[in-house]
């Protein structure tokens, strides 16, 4: 590929790293809109500019999907913006959403070399500006189907694991239906993350574009319950099923006072307020607790907790903290969340654990007794493990609890599949290239493989099932 | 889009539809529900399937809020947006000898599936029916078709017995006739109240619980319940449970935990007339609805 940037090299590290233009913070507390703005064509070109082009294409090996990054910068810079989404769809079929969701300082940005002495090139900026402006031109590039195989795939599941492979599929000529127990298509990307960081036309758009495709969605089938996987493979002719139920079952604390009113999962919380639209209570149906006036305290230090805290802020909380247990450092959310939720006021416990929630005679939360933690020898995660400091328990005074400390997979499949084997932690056991399970026919994928990941992870696993789906109707071999 | 083939009231505020959802129908098992999305902007409610046959299923809803009272103005040739299931567990059909099936209300109609289905075991069933009055009393007919007795209790004593039904189950615990298990389904208060009747003499007793719901599939945890001091999801691990080891205080607790925002709505809704909602539901999805 031709070099498009004029600088020399030391001219390219002067130019510092373009901002995000953001909603400003007193603004956004109070609505569920977008908070980063998108660069504009200026911006994109100046980052573009800062792009070192190196041979050694760290960026590259950093992505999990192998996105050709510094070919798609070359592009940017050509002002060839449908040329470089288009090349980032070649290895990535939701660039929209990844390149506002992926924790690039772990993955392409945190191996760029810029970084090493200065802020590493905006990737994650870049991608979203060209997959945006391929979507505001209306001229997403759709592949060319492949001629009907005859052959005919159930996938079940939605989100960003099962979309992905569907997508593959149906190019190669395979009869595609995605089955999702849900009302609304896209997983957690849905009913998981809020508005405020992706836009749920985004997600929409994206469907639409598989439906345009050639994929077939089914709303409310709960496979396991309206339908089977035997039977899916069975008298409903299909030929391969993939399994990509994602890791959707709240994890609770097991603490004493775990059923007061005020306590959520954040798996609820966010659903009622994502999903069902509770925020704007009462146009729509659903409601939520009142949020106003209350101390909402959210316990963990991911992505889900980070969410929840943000959600709850702009729900009018008096007050809105993080819980956890651990120090900043080793909290797993993306950096730009945490960032985000401080300009915002979240207040940040750390090395905090609660042991007990509160009630009043109505069973209604008033307060988390916690305990003040202190790091020890790092775990089996690598981390330092938190232990408890004796003497040093506390009454936080809130009203709204939500758990966000993990999830596991939901069984509801697998306890209808027999014969499918699964690990002691619930998930389904798959061989991780290639996806099959211990079930002639069925390949599994995404976060009920792999436990809570990320999106481009399950969006990888699910590129890789519809090739092995591709080998396995073309040759027929297991 | 889920078509109502059939519609019509059995009693005040409540009404029976036929929807045609043939892979639920297929499905369907004693004792296990669907979770409906009547509109657009709604929100998900679950309601037992009360019977099913080749292609629809049954519900029986009572208005009670904003959601069934909205339901409950659809007609024939209506739709709702989103129908899921059949979720939950199955009831738990053995021959234990003597069953007792006791309904309160609309919970008549959640236990008339499970009545059934005692029945077709060789159980001998005898069920009471308890209302608040005469013309709230649902199901007595066909309850009457395959059980060995029907008891009727009525609070005013406008109907059958004056009185609760927990003082039929006494009568029969002191009978000869002494049930052998005992299924519950009602307003919490009379589940409590059988549960308390039944512990003594140690009768098997089954209750199925109406925690507030969500998604149905065990991913959000709101609908849980305590159970022997521990945890569970009555979405996936029930909704029926031992009525022994239930926690009723806790549930009665969380069920109000939305009241304000419920009587909100209510209210919203009475002063605009449903007939509104109606045509704004059409418009939302239109031409949407499936072909018969
Ligand atoms: C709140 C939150 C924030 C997150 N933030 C980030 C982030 O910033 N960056 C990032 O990379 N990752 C993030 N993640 C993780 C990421 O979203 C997941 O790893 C990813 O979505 C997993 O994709 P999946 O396709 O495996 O499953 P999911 O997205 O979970 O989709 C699974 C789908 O299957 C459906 N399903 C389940 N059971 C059945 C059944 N029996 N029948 C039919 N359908 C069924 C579910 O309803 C769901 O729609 C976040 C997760 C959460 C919860
Ligand atoms: C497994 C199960 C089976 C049920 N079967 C039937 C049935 O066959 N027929 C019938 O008439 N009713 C049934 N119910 C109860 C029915 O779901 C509620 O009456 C209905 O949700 C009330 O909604 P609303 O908007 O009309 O009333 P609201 O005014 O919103 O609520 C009234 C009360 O209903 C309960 N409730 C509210 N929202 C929900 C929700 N999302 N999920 C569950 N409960 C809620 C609360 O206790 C609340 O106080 C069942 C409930 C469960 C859990
Ligand atoms: S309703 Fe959500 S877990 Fe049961």
């Amino acid at each position: 590929m031709t070099n498009n940037n004029p600088l020399p090299p030391k001219e390219r590290m002067k130019i510092p790293r373009q901002r995000m233009p953001e909603q400003p913070s007193a603004e956004r507390r109070a609505n569920f809109a977008e908070v980063n703005l998108g660069l504009s064509t200026a911006l994109a070109h100046q980052e573009a500019l800062r792009c070192l082009h190196c041979k050694s294409h760290h960026c590259f090996t950093g992505c999990p999907v192998g996105v050709k990054v510094k070919d798609f910068i070359e592009l940017v810079l050509a002002g060839d913006f449908l040329g470089a989404a288009a090349k980032i769809r070649e290895d990535n079929v939701l660039p929209a959403v990844t390149g506002r969701v992926c924790p690039q300082e772990e993955q392409c940005e945190g191996c760029c070399v810029l970084g090493k002495n200065g802020e590493p090139l905006a990737i994650g900026y870049l991608e979203r500006f060209v997959a945006d402006y391929e979507r505001q031109s209306g001229q997403v590039g759709l592949p060319p189907r492949a001629p009907m195989t005859g052959k005919r795939v159930a996938v079940i599941g939605s989100g960003p694991a099962g979309l992905s492979t569907a997508g593959d599929l149906v190019q190669r000529g395979h009869e595609v239906t995605v089955f999702e127990a849900l009302h609304e298509l896209g997983g957690v990307l849905i009913y998981g993350i809020p508005e405020f960081r992706l836009p749920k036309d985004i997600v929409r758009q994206e469907v639409e574009n598989l439906t345009r495709m050639g994929v077939e969605f089914r709303t409310n089938v709960v496979v396991g319950r309206t339908v089977t996987v035997d039977e899916l493979l069975g008298e409903r002719g299909y030929h391969a099923v993939f399994i990509a139920t994602g890791a959707g079952l709240p994890v609770f604390l097991n603490i004493p006072g775990e059923h007061l009113c005020g306590v959520y999962s954040a798996n609820e919380f966010l659903t009622r307020v994502n999903l069902m639209k509770a925020n704007q209570f009462p146009a729509y149906d659903q409601p939520i607790y009142d949020c106003r006036d209350k101390n909402v305290a959210v316990i963990g230090g991911g992505n889900t907790a980070l969410d929840a805290v943000r959600t709850a802020v702009r729900l009018g909380a008096k007050t809105a903290s993080i819980v956890y247990r651990r120090s900043e450092v080793e909290m797993p959310a993306r950096v730009e969340e945490v960032k985000h939720a401080r300009e915002e006021g979240v207040q940040f416990v750390m090395l905090t654990n609660p042991i007990e929630f509160l009630g009043d005679d109505r069973a209604w939360l008033t307060g988390m007794k916690c305990q003040q933690m202190e790091l020890g020898a790092p775990d089996k995660s690598g981390r330092r493990r938190p232990v408890p400091r004796a003497g040093s328990d506390f009454v936080m005074p809130v009203q709204v609890a939500v758990v966000a400390i993990g999830n596991q997979g939901n069984p509801l499949v697998q306890s209808a599949t027999p014969d499918l084997r699964t690990n002691p932690l619930g998930y389904i056991e798959a061989d991780p290239d290639c996806l099959k399970t211990s079930k002639r026919g069925v390949f599994a994928g995404g976060d009920i493989v792999t436990g809570g990941a990320t999106v481009i992870l399950a969006m990888g696993a699910g590129r890789r099932a519809a090739q092995a789906i591709h080998d396995y109707l073309s040759h027929g071999t297991w | 889009m889920y078509r109502i083939i059939e519609a019509r009231f059995l009693a005040p505020e409540v009404k029976l539809f036929r929807l045609e959802a043939p892979d639920i129908a297929r499905k369907q098992q004693a004792g296990q529900f669907v979770i409906v999305r009547v509109h657009d902007h709604g929100e998900r409610i679950p309601l037992t399937i009360a019977a099913s046959d080749e292609s629809t299923v049954t519900l029986i809803v009572q208005g009670i809020g904003k959601t069934t009272r909205l339901l409950n103005t659809l007609a024939a040739g209506d739709a709702v947006c989103d129908l899921v299931g059949p979720l939950g567990k199955a009831s738990e059909i053995h021959y234990y000898g003597t069953a007792v099936v006791i309904g309160g209300g609309v919970g008549t109609a959640i236990a008339y599936p499970t009545a059934k289905a005692l029945k077709f075991a060789g159980n001998r069933v005898i069920a009471i029916l308890g209302a608040r009055t005469r013309d709230l009393l649902i199901l007595e007919a066909e309850l009457r078709e395959f059980c060995d007795e029907v008891c009727v209790t009525t609070d005013d004593g406008s109907y059958g017995v004056k009185g609760l039904v927990t003082d039929q189950l006494q009568a029969l615990i002191d009978s000869p006739n002494r049930p052998d298990f005992v299924l519950a389904i009602g307003p919490i208060p009379m589940m409590r109240a059988v549960a308390e009747v039944t512990r003594a003499p140690a009768i098997k007793t089954v209750v199925s619980l109406n925690p507030i719901m969500v998604d149905g599939t065990g991913m959000c945890g709101g609908c849980r319940v305590v159970v022997d001091g521990r945890s569970q999801f009555a979405c996936v691990d029930g909704p029926e449970f031992d009525a022994h080891q239930v926690d009723f205080k806790i549930l009665s607790a969380r069920n109000a935990m939305y009241r304000a925002a419920e009587q909100q709505a209510l209210a919203d809704l009475n002063q605009h007339p449903p007939e509104l909602h109606r045509c704004r539901l059409a418009d939302a999805q239109p031409g949407a609805v499936t072909p018969p």
